[in-house]
């Protein structure tokens, strides 16, 4: 009788497996076809860090050349934060700013370290590059370029 | 050209033009399934895990399969230093026997049939044992442990369900009065024969899933466990010979299924060909199915379902069933 019974349950548990494969068969696909569609990054994403423009002035950052990130960064990965003092503004502006992206852990001290927020991580999820050079980002480029394209 | 061609087929005799015709038409049949089925076996694993599938290759991916049987061509043929040459290149070319002797018994219609033997469903279970015997060769003939595990598994397994097999289908013979395979389809002219029988037709598929070597009972091949079992040592064309070989196993029980149990190429309006190809890959499509369904059995498992249960059943289905037509 046990057997008999074993068999009717295994039986049944099969026809419960097939049903949920053929579910599945005639649900809708749940995947991103990537190179041809791509899915919203989320806001948290970490990506390399990149330069916020100033809101009263979009010409210039909001970095003010301080050199907090340079120093606090744990991987030594940020370089060369150069700035100069345009006329008439109290503040300087920063004309380079190397980060190093290949060393770069994305941590976010440099991000909290900021005294006046001028950084944040951005969404570029995909960078490439054929050479470790192409990885050494100039963020005061960058960001001329985002507000160019913008 | 009509008479040219008459007179041709009157000069060789009939029979031989007709096995001729027939036998280009099984290779035709074949392949194209072969390449159909590859296809279709990845879109169903897709979509039963929600993927798509092939898709880049042609409109749905379709031409994939013939782009993988270009690269499978073109591969070297490699052989390893210690196999046993003979069995080893014997084993890809004997995997094929059985197959084709398989189809040239098989009505696909009430004409289109290579040769009608009065025997037909001894044919059948003769030769189809005979993939067995290549798989035991293409194992020993490695020289390498996967190998032979996977074709030691397979000769226990294939022993095991080969009797489930034979006594599911006495019955169908019983009622049908005949061995040919036609006369089984045209004893099914009212009501098929599944009706009859779905305790032997249910017997005969679990069977003929454990003889085709596919999920749930695929341990000669397990790959999580034996590399790739009997064909591990196999490259290029040699292992596509045993792929195609599978998928046209596949075709094949599901054809003797849809012969013996689905009343074969009888349906209404359509022509009786269709029938039987929509029939048939109907069960192909349910192979599919489990084979994306269910996780591989054990052996003991394995073993035990056939000679514990579909063994006894089947004799008592087939005790049964002499009993009522006696009566
Ligand atoms: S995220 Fe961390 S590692 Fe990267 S530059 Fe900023 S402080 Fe350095
Ligand atoms: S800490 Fe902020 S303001 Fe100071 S150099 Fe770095 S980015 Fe510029």
């Amino acid at each position: 009788m046990r057997v008999v019974a074993d068999i009717i349950k295994g039986a049944y548990s099969l026809i419960v497996g097939m049903g949920v494969t053929i579910r599945a068969f005639f649900s809708p696909v749940v995947t991103c076809q990537y190179p041809r569609e791509t899915i919203n990054i989320s806001p948290r994403f970490r990506s390399h860090t990149k330069l916020v423009g100033d809101p009263e002035n979009p010409d210039r950052t909001k970095c003010i050349v301080c050199g907090m990130c340079e120093r606090n960064c744990p991987s030594n990965s940020i370089k060369k934060i150069e700035g100069e003092k345009k006329e008439g503004e109290k503040k300087k502006t920063a004309t380079s700013y190397i980060l190093d992206f290949t060393t770069c852990s994305q941590c976010g001290i440099c991000v909290e370290s900021c005294p006046v927020d001028a950084l944040a991580f951005s969404s570029d999820y995909n960078p490439v590059g054929f050479r470790r050079e192409d990885f050494h980002y100039d963020l005061v480029k960058e960001y001329e370029k985002r507000k160019k394209t913008a | 050209m009509c008479d040219t061609i008459i007179n041709i087929v009157n000069i060789v005799g009939k029979e031989v033009v007709r096995t001729v015709v027939g036998l280009i038409g099984v290779f035709i049949v074949v392949i194209g399934n072969a390449i159909m089925l590859t296809w279709a076996e990845r879109k169903v694993a897709g979509h039963m895990q929600r993927r798509i599938g092939p898709k880049e290759v042609g409109p749905f991916g379709l031409i994939q399969s013939f782009a993988d049987s270009v690269k499978l061509l073109g591969k070297e043929l490699l052989t390893p230093a210690n196999v046993e040459r003979p069995l080893y290149f014997l084993a890809p070319t004997l995997i094929f026997v059985p197959v084709l002797v398989t189809f040239v018994v098989i009505p696909f219609d009430g004409f289109l049939q290579v040769k009608d033997i009065n025997v037909g469903i001894l044919v059948i279970l003769a030769f189809s044992s005979l993939t067995v015997l290549s798989i035991l060769i293409a194992g020993w003939g490695s020289n390498n442990k996967y190998s032979l595990i996977g074709a030691v598994r397979s000769v226990a397994q294939n022993i095991a369900y080969e009797i489930p097999l034979l006594l599911s289908l006495l019955p169908i013979i019983f009622m049908a009065n005949s061995f040919s395979l036609r006369d089984v389809v045209e004893a099914q002219k009212g009501l098929w024969f599944v009706f009859y029988q779905p305790v032997a037709f249910l017997i005969f598929f679990v069977a003929s899933v454990a003889e085709t070597n596919r999920t749930p009972f695929d341990l000669p091949e397990a790959e999580s466990e034996l590399v790739a079992g009997f064909h591990t040592e196999y490259s290029g064309m040699r292992f596509s010979l045993f792929f195609l070989a599978e998928y046209t196993n596949m075709f094949i029980v599901s054809a003797i299924a849809v012969t013996f149990f689905l009343g074969g190429y009888q349906g209404p309006i359509l022509p009786g060909v269709v029938w039987f190809f929509m029939k048939t890959y109907v069960l192909v499509f349910v192979l599919l199915w489990f084979r994306w369904t269910f996780p591989r059995v054990r052996f003991d498992q394995l073993l035990n379902f056939s000679w514990k249960i579909l063994i006894p059943v089947s004799f008592l289905n087939l005790l049964v069933t002499g009993g009522i037509l006696k009566l």
